[in-house]
């Protein structure tokens, strides 16, 4: 399998100082905030990567930074090799851009009110001067929508039927790579399903990569071939569906993972988690995720945790061996 | 058993617009005991928060109750003037929505809302208001409650602003509280404290509380009973275990089916084919009937009975069960 898109050590930092006469007054100093902090990751071609993540730990930054609508403060994001941010070549930049797309969550934001159906989804061609004869009638089937519903506008449709018309969209330009930003967050489980099911089958047809980003984890575990969980900005573990959900082993997935309710779980009590998601601009020293780890010591308030290799996983965690056992110790294999 | 906190019978919602009058609640019935959670569900749309602004009496015009009864231990509620039932919004019916910030002044602080609120409906003085909310607080688990009182509401995060939210909905001790989606903009480490806080406060405090959301988990480990609603009508409700894994209504079943953990390991998740109905554009008979893969000529033709809050699980003229039955 060839590798369609590499990250690497990529980070990104917010400026979010107050404006600087402000600053001067108030004696402030300049506020930064490390929304992405060096993290690498492969999409192999035909794969679907899942985010996952608490609000705030930057799935989106990296998202938009895979696209290219926003560059990196240090590392790099590669798609075919290219290196959208500094490649010269015009011709190469606009051959691998055409090859990527994005789907965003909210459906209703997206699409544009005032355009009927078939030029929003014919855009991205016609931006481009392409043929676009019967290209949107032709989506809209495929997206299990009507031909005749090219001539309507987006109010008339429902939520997951303009998620379908965002999806159509994303198709037209026959891209390789699609990064889908919460694509079913706003949607319920029913019309979830669909949404669900119809980017499954739109992959096998056309053969496509999909960056998945979502909090939602059992979508994640449907739709992933790889997870990466992300903590404040740092991946702090990868691994397989399978694995992950069987034998979390970051402490910080471990808690995830005990927190989602569960369509079982009735009448369960478990001890919820404590403390909060640390404030982003003053990150805790070392591990980001020491001050609610119940395994923490003093190496974890001190050195951040590089990922290491543990039986087909990379984990981010001064305490693994302890971190395993105790999950061993809750959940028996 | 006790009687209900919370009685709905025949409840009638309606929409006057220029070419018909819409139904976006018909008929539904339901109780609520005390120190039970009531979980309600179904898709976007369906009536699930009209439901509760009725109940509060907080429809926003033109929608208005058009039939039916609404009681609160005992006492009908529906038909009160606008005082009075101002006064018991705050007494005997606490609110949690989804977003905390339209439920907080974002100019006050945090104690004095809450002492406010104590003031106006409970027979104490000011200094054992602000102890009370301190240890309201406390209980919503916000870490150091004495000196962050004084706090304003922009200063705490997400998740702490939604416990401030149950803070306030609890703190005049009312017994039924109304939560419509009050996880749905948080994190799931924050939603389990949340959820946690709400069940031992029905546990403690015998609150009866209505729980709207979509997420069929959050239904599983919270609620006591579920009522499922499909097109403004109560298509099932049952204690959670039965409408969660042998549900009757078939559409309870695509519901509970298409979410992701029951087609685990499936390469495709079951899915309800087409979508709800627009209330202006209803078909004839069961609501639900062109997208059931099981109705008959009689689903066409007629529509299905209300549920009572008392008997009957299903609204469906063949549930699951009883095909099963036949076979
Ligand atoms: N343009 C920006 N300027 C300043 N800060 C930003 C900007 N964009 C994002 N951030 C900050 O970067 C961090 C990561 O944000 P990001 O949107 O990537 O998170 P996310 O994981 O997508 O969260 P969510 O689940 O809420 O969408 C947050 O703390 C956010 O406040
Ligand atoms: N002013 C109005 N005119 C016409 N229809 C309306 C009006 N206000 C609400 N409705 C309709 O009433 C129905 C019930 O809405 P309600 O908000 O109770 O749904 P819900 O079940 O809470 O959905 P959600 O999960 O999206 O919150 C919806 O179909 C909605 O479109
Ligand atoms: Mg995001
Ligand atoms: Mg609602």
């Amino acid at each position: 399998m060839s590798i369609l898109v590499s990250v690497r050590n990529l980070t990104r930092v917010f400026d979010v100082s107050k404006p600087w006469l402000n600053r001067l007054i108030e004696r402030l100093p300049k506020a930064l905030l490390t929304a992405v902090s060096d993290v690498s990751f492969d999409i192999p071609e035909q794969q679907v990567y899942a985010l996952v993540g608490e609000s705030g730990s930057g799935k989106s930054t990296i998202g938009k930074m895979v696209v290219g609508l926003l560059n990196p403060s240090d590392g790099l994001v590669e798609v075919e090799g290219i290196d959208l941010s500094r490649e010269t070549d015009i011709d190469k930049v606009e051959a691998v851009r055409s090859d990527i797309q994005m789907i965003f969550q909210d459906p209703f934001a997206s699409l544009n009110p005032r355009w009927k159906v078939r030029d929003i989804i014919a855009e991205p061609v016609a931006a481009k001067g392409g043929d676009t004869d019967g290209l949107a009638e032709r989506l809209l089937e495929q997206v299990g929508l009507s031909a005749l519903d090219a001539g309507k506008f987006p109010h008339e449709f429902s939520g997951g039927q303009r998620q379908r018309i965002c999806i159509a969209r994303a198709l037209a330009s026959e891209p390789k790579l699609i990064v889908c930003d919460e694509p079913t967050s706003a949607l319920d489980v029913s019309v979830q399903a669909q949404v669900l099911n119809l980017m499954s089958d739109l992959k096998d047809e056309f053969g496509l990569t999909y960056l998945f980003i979502s909090h939602d984890l059992t979508v994640v575990q449907h739709m992933a071939d790889k997870i990466g969980v992300l903590y404040l900005g740092r991946l702090v573990e990868e691994a397989d569906p399978d694995t992950l959900f069987t034998r979390p082993a970051h402490p910080y997935s471990q808690m995830l993972l005990a927190a989602a309710p569960k369509m079982d779980g009735f009448g369960r009590e478990v001890p919820p988690p404590q403390g909060e998601i640390p404030d982003p601009i003053n990150p805790p020293a070392g591990c980001a995720f020491n001050p609610r780890c119940p395994l923490a010591i003093d190496i974890c308030r001190k050195e951040r945790p590089e990922l290491q290799q543990i039986e087909g996983a990379r984990v981010a965690c001064h305490r693994i061996e302890e971190a395993l056992a105790a999950h061993r110790a809750v959940e028996p294999a | 058993m006790s009687d209900p906190v919370l009685s709905v019978r025949d409840l009638v919602v309606e929409i006057p617009t220029r070419n018909a009058v819409l139904r976006p609640v018909d008929h539904v019935s339901y109780d609520i005991e005390p120190g039970e959670i009531l979980g309600v569900v179904g898709e976007s749309g369906a009536g699930k928060s009209m439901t509760g602004n009725a109940v509060i009496g907080l429809l926003d015009r033109p929608a208005a109750i058009a039939g039916g009864e609404i009681r609160l231990k005992g006492q009908r509620i529906d038909n009160l003037p606008y005082e009075d039932m101002r006064r018991l919004r705050g007494k005997e019916i606490g609110m949690v929505f989804q977003d905390p910030l339209t439920s907080l002044n974002p100019l006050l602080q945090i104690g004095d809302q809450l002492t406010e609120t104590m003031l106006a409906h409970l027979e104490i003085t000011e200094t054992e208001a602000r102890t009370r909310a301190i240890a309201a607080l406390d209980e919503v688990g916000i870490p150091a409650a004495a000196s962050r009182i004084d706090s304003y509401p922009h200063e705490f995060s997400g998740g702490m602003r939604q416990r401030v939210v149950i803070a306030l909905a609890l703190c005049a001790e009312p017994s039924l509280i109304i939560a419509d989606e009050p996880t749905t903009a948080l994190d799931v480490s924050v939603q389990a404290q949340i959820i946690a806080l709400l069940k031992r406060l029905c546990r403690e405090r015998r609150t009866a509380v209505m729980l709207v959301t979509h997420d069929m988990g959050v239904i599983a480990e919270a609620a006591d009973r579920v009522a499922v609603m499909y097109a403004g009508r109560l298509a099932e409700l049952g204690p959670v275990r039965d409408v969660v894994q042998s549900p009757r209504h078939p559409y309870t079943e695509g519901l509970m089916g298409s979410t992701p953990l029951a087609s685990r390991g499936q390469h495709r998740l079951r899915q309800i084919p087409g979508s709800m109905p627009r209330l202006g554009s209803l078909p004839d008979g069961c609501a639900f009937h062109p997208r059931c893969p099981k109705a008959q000529d009689r689903c066409r033709a007629n529509p299905t009975p209300s549920l009572d809050a008392d008997q009957g699980r299903a609204a469906c003229w063949f549930p699951v069960e009883q095909l099963e039955d036949a076979q």
